[in-house]
């Protein structure tokens, strides 16, 4: 199965990054894109065939190494 | 005094802070690859500044799970004095030895350049030297200084006496000005400034070999 593994900052945690891109996008003439906030996506193969499992071991490694729990959050997505 | 440094793929204060060691203890520190799982006895271990792991996923994120950190983790949760310093205290903040994280700093510039820095407090075996109120002048080099915890988190720090080491003019953004932190042990120091680049004046400042001098004594 597939692992789409998503980790925004969380709120309150100040994001320069995304307060640059909201600049930028501005200058663009984009008008009302507000709250800018960037993240990172992670993609994975699991040799779990069963969504429950793969998820679980998808949330592991999440909180042992992909997200850092002081500053991020994740979100799981489990693709066929 | 034995000290031993660990090196990390893309440290690149390690020899400095070996040189600051040597130049503190009269002898050569070891210097301990990430990838060994056994620590050497020592009485001061240092996890050196740098780019390890070339700060993939964040900063600090990767050393903080390599096979040597585990010996390293144990080594602090039995007592032994152990100082990161920049990617250092990035790396410690990622092991859950100190409290916290560095975000990338609020301006986004990567700053370089020396910072005065008042020390908080003295009762730690890393700041026993000095008196409180005391400055200090070292040099910063990071992009991923801004130190970040919640603010019981960081009411909690400034409670315990934990915060060490304040910036007088945040480069960083960081919270509260901290710069350097004690763990809940005392036996752990972060700092996100370079007290090993100024232990000469031959370099800028001896400002450094003070900070080492004081923690060698404190030690042994």
């Amino acid at each position: 199965m597939k692992a789409k593994i998503t980790i925004t900052l969380k709120n309150g945690v100040l994001d320069p990054q995304g307060a640059a891109i909201e600049n930028a996008l501005a200058g663009l003439g984009f008008d009302g894109a507000e709250s800018v906030r960037q993240g990172k996506v992670i993609e994975m193969k699991l040799a779990e065939t069963d969504e429950a499992a793969a998820r679980a071991k998808a949330e592991e490694m999440c909180k042992k190494l992909l997200a850092n729990p002081v500053m991020e959050n994740f979100a799981i997505e489990i693709l066929a | 005094m034995k000290s031993a440094v660990i090196v990390f793929p893309a440290s690149n204060c390690d020899r400095d802070i070996a040189v600051a060691l040597e130049q503190a203890t009269g002898k050569k520190p070891a210097m301990v690859w990430h990838g060994e799982t056994d620590l050497p006895d020592a009485d001061f271990y240092a996890l050196p500044g740098g780019f390890s792991y070339g700060d993939y996923l964040r900063a600090g994120a990767m050393a903080a799970k390599s096979p040597i950190l585990r010996a390293v983790i144990d080594k602090a949760k039995s007592g032994a004095p152990l100082i990161g310093v920049c990617n250092g205290f990035q790396i410690l903040c990622e092991t859950g030895l100190l409290p916290g994280v560095l975000l990338r700093n609020a301006n986004l510039n990567f700053v370089c350049r020396t910072v005065t820095l008042k020390v908080e407090n003295t009762q730690s075996m890393f700041t026993s030297g000095y008196s409180k109120g005391d400055y200090v002048n070292f040099p910063v080099a990071h992009h991923d200084g801004n130190y970040f915890a919640d603010d019981e988190t960081l009411d909690r720090l400034e409670g315990e006496g934990r915060v060490s080491l304040r910036y007088v003019d945040n480069p960083n953004g960081s919270a509260r000005n901290i710069a350097g932190l004690i763990s809940d042990g005392g036996n752990v120091m972060g700092l996100m400034p370079h007290p090993e680049r100024v232990i000469s004046p031959l370099l800028g400042g001896a400002d450094g070999a003070a900070f080492f001098k004081n923690i060698v004594e404190a030690v042994s």
